[in-house]
């Protein structure tokens, strides 16, 4: 079992959602984001999606995308983030997904990229603008290397959409809470987190639900029938709003610890 | 009654691949209404009443079939026999419509109530909004902020006819962040809002629809070269920006295997510089839903596409484009502003017809198609749109030209 799934068990054992935590690579650095990560790990998060910046990121809101376009402005590269990892497994074992859009990934190659990121020490890979229809060059590299992959279900998804994403998944199935872009504010959250249990037993792995979860009140909602909470945009906030580096690592410790403390039932 | 769907050569309905290029990179919420979508549009293309409702606003309310003007002074001055097929005369000024008349109708069909539109130029955005107008539907367009600027009569043109225009901040604030947004407002409001895609490029089944809808042009163009000259042509050339008009137009000769086809991107400042030409000096990549030629970095991010016409400026291009590279059935060249800014003159004064600045890149590209493929050609062009939107474009591009020859 990987990492990943044993995130996922080790909150189930006790009686909470696991909290899985989205940073942006290199906003405010990519040295800051190592400094990140760690501080969100040790604060509670299970498991950390750390997002690959991408030009054109068409299924982000504003925060996200303004933090992509401050890491890129920085020169942010996949190397980059690769060697982020690298230096956060010298100090945390913190399960960690690569969480982006698909032209890079191409661009690097599928194969090579899942070599560099197994040695770089990444656990596994969430494709947003990846269906599964056209997965296929991704995922067989990755469960021959033995790394997860999240596949994404929406409210939209069918019956048999649901299936075909239940067949890739590899360490948690990913629920988007409602139709929008990340940081949307108008998720209903219980009733989402309904849905989620209700997709548990065709999801074959935990389900966690993301987009539009903010606060720990929100995560709480979610928390009670979900496998696990994602929160992105609102750290990815904290970060952007802290004067510096020092500050944006409290500020992470304090919501994320108060999020764990949420996710607990 | 049925009618048939020729599906294009090499395209598998399944994937919504042609060869290799296209498919379906987008988001999940968006992909059970891509299969609605494709399922309504292949129905709606197979019911003849739908075809017949089609043709008859195609007729009367757009104003086809257009001509095919010969251009005897510019045949003259290029050393080509050069026939302009006249979608500058189609309503609203450009070929646009020909794709929004019959996307807003199967809105209407599938139920949709709320129709939004990316534009660059503003054609595809008041084609768009012209559509809704007739069908009674709201319409909103996104238009990047920097073309809001250099095309602001089409804003104008979009606000009287009712619909509203976001001016996007982000990105280049060109057609490509035009599209972002409009992606990311659909997969906010899917479940009501038809999202009209403006050119031949975007996740299936939307190349599959542009082309079908825009294959009108070819179609119309063959059987009248057919008629005024008696022969088929050796060449159809068109510009292309995310090809719409392109695939139009070749579409109809796809089968005619002497014809060639050449489609002519945007140079801008020079393909060592900022240009708009992925086809002629892009790599494949996936953007906007498609896997197709693309400019990008080493490292995968979408590279600023730059030409002096918003309708070229875009660094994707659709995949049947770049299927008919890879098999050579079509080639692909490209032409810098400054030869677009001449070749606008050119056939102003020579034949009377302001080109839209994307069409003149086709204008621009006649010379050099008859130095490599020689004299006495009978040569096709799509002459995509009119020129009216780009006066203020034109005269401060001849303005800074004056200028730098001081
Ligand atoms: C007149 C005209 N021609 C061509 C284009 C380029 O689009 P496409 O390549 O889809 O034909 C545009 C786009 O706005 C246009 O307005």
């Amino acid at each position: 079992m990987g990492r990943i799934a044993e995130a996922f068990d080790r909150a189930a054992a006790e009686n909470r959602a696991a909290l899985v935590i989205y940073l942006c690579a290199g906003d405010p650095s990519l040295d800051a984001t190592v400094d990140l990560v760690v501080a969100a790990a040790e604060s509670g998060a299970d498991v950390i999606e750390l997002g690959v910046p991408f030009s054109d990121p068409t299924a982000d809101g504003v925060a996200i995308q303004q933090a992509s376009e401050r890491s890129l402005a920085r020169g942010t590269t996949m190397r980059g983030v690769l060697d982020v990892v690298r230096r956060v497994r010298e100090r945390s074992a913190v399960p960690i997904l690569l969480f982006g859009y698909y032209n890079p990934i191409l661009r690097y190659g599928e194969a090579k990229l899942v070599a560099d990121a197994k040695a770089a020490g990444v656990d596994g890979f969430l494709v947003v603008d990846l269906p599964p229809e056209e997965a296929d060059p991704l995922v067989e590299p990755l469960r021959a290397a033995g790394l997860g992959y999240v596949p994404l279900v929406a409210p939209t998804s069918t019956e048999s959409r649901i299936a075909q994403a239940a067949a890739l998944a590899d360490g948690f199935v990913y629920y988007v809470s409602m139709t929008g872009v990340t940081g949307a504010k108008d998720a209903v959250l219980d009733e989402a987190a309904e849905r989620a249990a209700a997709l548990r037993p065709k999801a074959g792995a935990p389900v966690a639900v993301g987009f539009g979860i903010a606060t720990p009140d929100d995560a709480r909602l979610v928390a009670a029938k979900a496998d696990g909470v994602v929160v992105g945009s609102a750290i990815v906030r904290a970060i952007a709003s802290a004067p510096d580096v020092a500050s944006s690592v409290r500020a992470v410790r304090e919501l994320v610890a108060a999020l764990a403390v949420a996710c607990r039932r | 009654m049925r009618a048939t769907l020729d599906l294009p050569p090499d395209f598998d309905p399944v994937t919504g691949r042609f060869g290799k290029f296209g498919g379906r990179f987008v988001a999940e919420t968006l992909m059970p209404a891509l299969d609605e979508l494709t399922k309504a549009f292949i129905a709606a293309w197979a019911d003849t009443e739908f075809r017949a409702e089609l043709d008859a606003l195609l007729r009367d309310f757009v104003g086809r079939e257009t001509p095919l003007y010969h251009a005897r002074r510019l045949s003259a001055e290029v050393g080509a026999d050069v026939w302009l097929k006249r979608e500058d005369l189609a309503h609203t000024g450009a070929h646009k419509v020909n794709n929004t008349v019959g996307q807003v109708l199967l809105a209407k069909r599938m139920g949709k109530t709320r129709v939004i539109a990316e534009t660059g130029a503003g054609q595809h955005g008041v084609a768009t909004a012209t559509a809704c107008a007739l069908f009674g539907l709201p319409c909103e367009v996104f238009m990047g902020a920097e073309d809001v600027r250099r095309q602001a009569p089409n804003v104008r043109r979009m606000e009287l006819l009712g619909a509203k225009v976001h001016a996007v901040q982000s990105g280049s604030r060109t057609l490509k962040d035009a599209m972002n947004e409009a992606l990311r407002d659909w997969v906010t409001n899917v479940h009501d809002t038809y999202y009209c895609v403006g050119s031949a490029a975007g996740p299936h089944p939307y190349p599959l629809i542009v082309r079908e809808l825009q294959s009108v042009i070819g179609r119309e163009a063959r059987a009248q070269v057919l008629r005024q000259k008696g022969r088929l042509p050796d060449v159809v050339v068109a510009c292309v920006g995310g090809g719409s008009n392109a695939i139009g137009a070749f579409a109809g000769f796809l089968e005619d295997r002497d014809v060639k086809l050449i489609g002519v991107e945007a140079a801008g400042e020079g393909l060592n510089g900022k240009h708009a030409a992925p086809l002629t000096a892009g790599t494949v990549g996936v953007l906007h839903g498609a896997k197709s030629y693309l400019l990008q970095t080493d490292d995968g991010q979408v590279a600023e596409a730059h030409s002096v016409s918003a309708g070229l400026d875009y660094p994707g291009v659709g995949p049947e484009h770049s299927h008919l590279k890879e098999t050579g059935r079509a080639t692909y060249l490209a032409v810098t502003d400054d030869e677009a800014l001449t070749a606008f003159q050119q056939l102003a004064r020579l034949e009377g017809i302001l080109p839209a600045l994307e069409t003149s890149h086709a204008i621009a590209a006649l010379p050099k198609i008859v130095e490599k493929h020689g004299e006495g050609l009978t040569i096709v062009v799509s002459l995509s749109g009119r020129g009216d939107k780009d006066l203020e474009t034109v005269q401060a591009a001849l303005a800074e030209r004056a200028a730098k020859s001081h």
